[in-house]
């Protein structure tokens, strides 16, 4: 009873976050919010009992990424004037392109699957550090070792990119 | 959905509809805004709910993989970001504004 109230509050909270996230106009307020989404997304997979990926995800989203967006946002220094605005139509017809494909992927779902099956809390022990390392380094380790690589070329092209290109002086 | 408001909230099919409505709320920010860096954050948000609802076919499932898949994701995504957030910078230095509507020389 106590856990349906719970997650029924995260959920929603989850969406609140979400859609302020879209809706604010300042960016940097933006991207507090969106840290306040990951951290509520934190919470429901610890409702759902994967605690190793709520801790990766607070870690690496909201530690990680959400602190190189700030920065970049502050080392481009945009004020709120610079702020563009899209028009009346352009939001009207978003809204109701977002609207449909909700209703669309709530009525694909709404008698496929899931139907009766409600979930125990602390039943199996499948999210946890232990579980999710043995299947990571036995299993998937081909896959590991390639997101290493993307890794690596990520940082090399991140490197090249955002290097200033030499300057001819004339 | 044939589950009684009962039990609704811990029934898995509520976190289905919370990851459906995260992905179209990101899904709407991509079409409505023009700033370049919550565009990026748009895409993050739908990510995320690509992985809670990944997180919520493995419970439903009782099996480990998507969890792997999800930790995966997080790493590409990570990396997007990287790749994004400099794409950003160049074009910044380049037009002084990060206005989407402004990046369209590949159209004419």
């Amino acid at each position: 009873m106590s856990l349906q109230i719970i997650s029924i509050i995260l959920g929603s909270l989850t969406i609140a976050s979400a859609l302020m996230v879209v809706l604010s106009k300042h960016p940097i307020r933006s991207v507090i919010f969106l840290v306040v989404t990951f951290f509520f997304i934190s919470s429901l997979y610890i409702l759902m009992n994967a605690q190793f990926l709520a801790i990766v995800n607070i870690i690496v989203y909201a530690g990680a990424i959400m602190v190189l967006f700030l920065f970049v946002l502050m080392l481009l220094n945009l004020n709120k004037s610079a702020e563009p605005e899209s028009s009346i139509l352009v939001k009207f017809s978003s809204l109701i392109a977002a609207g449909g494909l909700f209703l669309v992927l709530i009525a694909a779902l709404k008698d496929s699957i899931l139907l009766s099956k409600t979930y125990i809390p602390n039943n199996e022990a499948i999210g946890t550090v232990e579980g999710l390392g043995n299947l990571l380094f036995s299993k998937y380790v081909v896959p590991f070792e390639v997101s290493s690589i993307l890794f690596i070329a990520a940082m090399v092209g991140a490197v090249l990119l955002a290097k200033r290109e030499k300057q001819i002086i004339d | 959905m044939t589950t009684n408001l009962n039990n609704i909230g811990t029934s898995l099919d509520f976190f289905v509809v919370v990851a459906i409505a995260l992905f179209v709320i990101g899904a709407f920010g991509v079409l409505t805004r023009k700033n370049m860096i919550v565009l990026l954050m748009c895409i993050e948000l739908m990510l995320n709910s690509v992985n809670l609802l990944l997180v919520t076919f493995s419970k439903y499932h009782g099996a480990a993989d998507p969890q792997v898949f999800v930790f995966f994701i997080v790493v590409v995504a990570a990396a997007e970001a990287t790749v994004g957030l400099s794409i950003l910078i160049m074009a910044y230095r380049n037009r002084k504004s990060i206005d989407i509507e402004l990046f369209n020389k590949l159209k004419d």
